[in-house]
């Protein structure tokens, strides 16, 4: 086969030979009848057509920086344009503002399409970020200042633990202000004035502590919340000796558990 | 301290009368005054004029053996330590020093028998010796004559060795002492070497200290920053018991002086309050576990809780029987002002006690006849009024007052000879604590800074 393909070759550049031949003869033709044709004068070609003017285009937005929620206006112009329209919006007047409530941070893309071609502007609105929501109000806080203002100490007689009946209406009000207020846990501390012995003064303060509690409960208060403790009279809120003052010091105290 | 005591010298016991069973007739014989007169009588006169015979002891300042310079401090502290000593006693009478002859015996073979005689000081006993420094060692020697024994008179020859030290001399002191009053007080032991627990304010905080006897070597034992109260030490003297204020409540808390720190001791919720130790190492307090403060018993360890009172109360402050640890005496509120009352150790047969006033704070005596309380015996509303020791024959029930018009008294405790008792007062101002004699003489002041309170005597 060898010698078929060689023969192939020979034969390829036999055509090629003879096409250029062609191409020179017809070549050699045209300019002859060219150069006949050329001896008359040609008349001058037609002034091109002015190029049409390239259009322009402005976008701007007042505010550029909105909260959520709130509106800007886009204002836009151009010249020279046929087709204009902005992302988002669709096509639109040539000029023209717009208001708009974007959602979230947006850039807005005019395209001024015209004869001259095309033109883009843009305008950035940012949109704030959500302000952080108000703290909620401690309840903590202000049930520790209720509590102090309304939940009175219980008073006793000398060596007594029952409850009185002019303290009544204080335990009943405590009892009231304790079911209003669920969250607020208690401890009722037994005290005692400086009359009296050290040991049965602390077994007398948690009786008058135990009586509170129990007459807390009765009236409705959960027993979990409520602590008791005694301090006998080791723990006086006054010092004198006198009635008043062993008065004073005779009482079941509340004290807020925080 | 490494004592050592060497071979006594040859010795001649003496046989003495019990001494002890002599002062139980002497309050028996002034309760029969008391109620034989009226209970009406605000108080009676008590003490050495009912005929109750007391030794006449004389013992001259013990005499330096050597020449060392440490001589004269070590022996100011003896001298001083053991007068006193026999002076607290209870069951002397001490020959004044003003009464001694010029020429004192600090040897057996010093003794003129005859100087010590009639009129004056016209003394039975004898305690004499000697003491003194040689190269940083104390040596003692002390002697017992019964002066009306003239061929044998020596009762009793010690001789002491120790470190040169004050605190030395005064040990050796208290225990030539209670070597005296073993063997003249009806071999009941002395108290010399015997310790008294109390709560003091003078740091700041109520905390329990400890002090010897006689006041002396005041230390502090606890250090809670709290309010502790109500210390009272085991019969053994290794465990002390105490109330003191924690997070959830009052709580009974340990201190161990085997460790020297506090220990465990099981916690029970609630106020728990005032305890109280058995002859046999159990312990009885109060308890609102169960809602109202009542009495319960428990063992050493804390377990094996028992409730022995169940009414309303407030009980509290119980007291054991010290010689039968079968029966216990407390406080209950139960009918309105506190009053004493007594029970069987499971609760069972509760008897009242007082009859009237504001009665708390009751110890039962070691030989287990006698109660001693605080008693506000004239109450009215609004008066503060005067609570006074009171001593009483739980049998009879008769009592007798031990202090008078001395502002308030308070926790009177038991010395372990039976023969003292210790106790606060108001008297001077502040809290302090003072012993005197179980008739009510020879009352002393033990403490001095802050406020002292709630004294409890050792058992030994």
């Amino acid at each position: 086969m060898h010698a078929t393909i060689r023969a192939h070759g020979k034969l390829e550049d036999s055509v090629k030979h003879l096409i250029r031949s062609w191409g020179l003869v017809s070549a050699l033709g045209m300019i002859m009848f060219l150069g006949a044709c050329a001896k008359k004068p040609a008349p001058p070609p037609p002034p091109p057509p002015p190029a049409p003017t390239a259009p322009t285009a402005s976008l701007s937005a007042n505010p550029n920086t909105i909260n959520p929620g709130q509106s800007t206006t886009l204002t836009w112009q151009t010249t020279n344009a046929t087709d204009v329209s902005i992302d988002g919006i669709g096509p639109v007047d040539t000029s023209g503002s717009r208001q708009v409530t974007p959602a979230d941070s947006t850039t807005y893309r005019l395209l001024a399409k015209g004869a001259g071609g095309t033109q883009e502007a843009t305008a950035r609105v940012t949109v704030n970020a959500a302000p952080p929501p108000p703290p909620p109000p401690t309840p903590s806080a202000t049930d520790e200042e209720l509590f102090a203002q309304n939940v009175h100490d219980i008073y006793f007689d000398y060596d007594m633990s029952n409850i009185r009946a002019d303290q009544q209406a204080a335990l009943q009000g405590d009892a009231k202000f304790l079911q209003a207020h669920a969250a607020i846990r208690i401890t009722v501390e037994g005290h005692c004035d400086e009359r009296g012995s050290t040991e049965y003064n602390l077994a007398l303060g948690t009786s008058r502590a135990d009586a509170v509690k129990n007459a807390l409960i009765q009236a409705g208060v959960a027993g979990d919340r409520i602590k008791v403790y005694s301090y006998g009279k080791e723990k006086p809120f006054c010092t004198e000796s006198n009635e008043s003052c062993w008065q004073q010091n005779r009482r079941g105290h509340f004290v807020y558990e925080k | 301290m490494d004592l050592k005591k060497s071979a006594c010298f040859a010795r001649n016991e003496i046989k003495t009368q019990s001494t002890q069973l002599r002062f139980v007739i002497a309050v028996a014989v002034v309760l029969l005054v008391v109620s034989a007169a009226s209970f009406a009588q605000d108080w009676i006169r008590t003490g050495t004029g009912l005929g109750v015979e007391k030794v006449r002891l004389a013992a001259p300042d013990f005499k330096p053996s050597t020449q060392d310079a440490k001589n004269a401090n070590l022996l100011l502290v003896f001298n001083e330590t053991l007068w006193n000593d026999l002076d607290n006693a209870g069951i002397f009478d001490l020959a004044s020093k003003s009464f001694y002859p010029l020429q004192t015996p600090g040897q057996p073979s010093e003794v003129n028998f005859q100087s010590w005689g009639p009129p004056q000081p016209n003394a039975s006993m004898l305690a004499f010796g000697n003491l003194g420094v040689t190269a940083d060692k104390v040596t003692v020697q002390g002697w017992l004559y019964d002066l009306k024994n003239l061929t044998s008179p020596q009762v009793l020859g010690k001789q002491y060795n120790d470190t040169a030290t004050p605190e030395a001399a005064r040990l050796i002191a208290h225990k030539f002492a209670d070597e005296i009053i073993f063997r003249l007080g009806g071999g009941i032991p002395g108290i010399a070497e015997s310790k008294i627990f109390f709560v003091s304010d003078r740091t700041g905080h109520k905390e329990i200290w400890m002090m010897d006897y006689d006041g002396a070597n005041q230390q502090q034992v606890t250090k809670l920053g709290s309010i502790s109260l109500s210390p009272r030490i085991s019969p053994d003297g290794s465990r002390l018991a105490f109330s003191s204020a924690t997070k959830s409540g009052w709580e009974i808390l340990m201190y161990s002086f085997d460790l020297n720190r506090m220990v465990a001791f099981a916690r029970f919720g609630g106020m728990n309050l005032s305890p109280s130790w058995s002859p046999d190492g159990k312990l009885a307090f109060s308890s609102s576990r169960n809602g109202y403060p009542n009495i319960y018993t428990v063992d050493g360890s804390g377990g094996n809780s028992r409730r022995l009172t169940t009414d309303q109360g407030p009980d509290v402050s119980p007291t054991w029987n010290r010689k039968t640890g079968s029966q216990i005496a407390f406080v209950s509120g139960r009918t309105g002002l506190p009053q004493v009352y007594t029970m069987e150790a499971d609760g069972t047969n509760v008897q009242r006690i007082t009859d009237q006033g504001y009665a708390v704070s009751p110890n039962w005596s070691p030989n287990g006849q006698f109660l001693t309380f605080s008693w506000m015996r004239k109450y009215g509303p609004g008066e503060p009024g005067s609570n006074d020791l009171y001593l009483m024959d739980i049998a009879s029930k008769q009592w007798v007052q031990l202090t008078h018009d001395a502002g308030r008294n308070d926790f009177p405790c038991w010395s372990p000879d039976g023969r003292h008792i210790v106790f606060q007062s108001h008297r001077s101002g502040t809290d302090q604590v003072y012993s005197m004699l179980a008739d009510g003489s020879n009352v002393k002041q033990l403490t001095v800074k802050g406020n002292n309170t709630q004294p409890n005597w050792s058992w030994k």
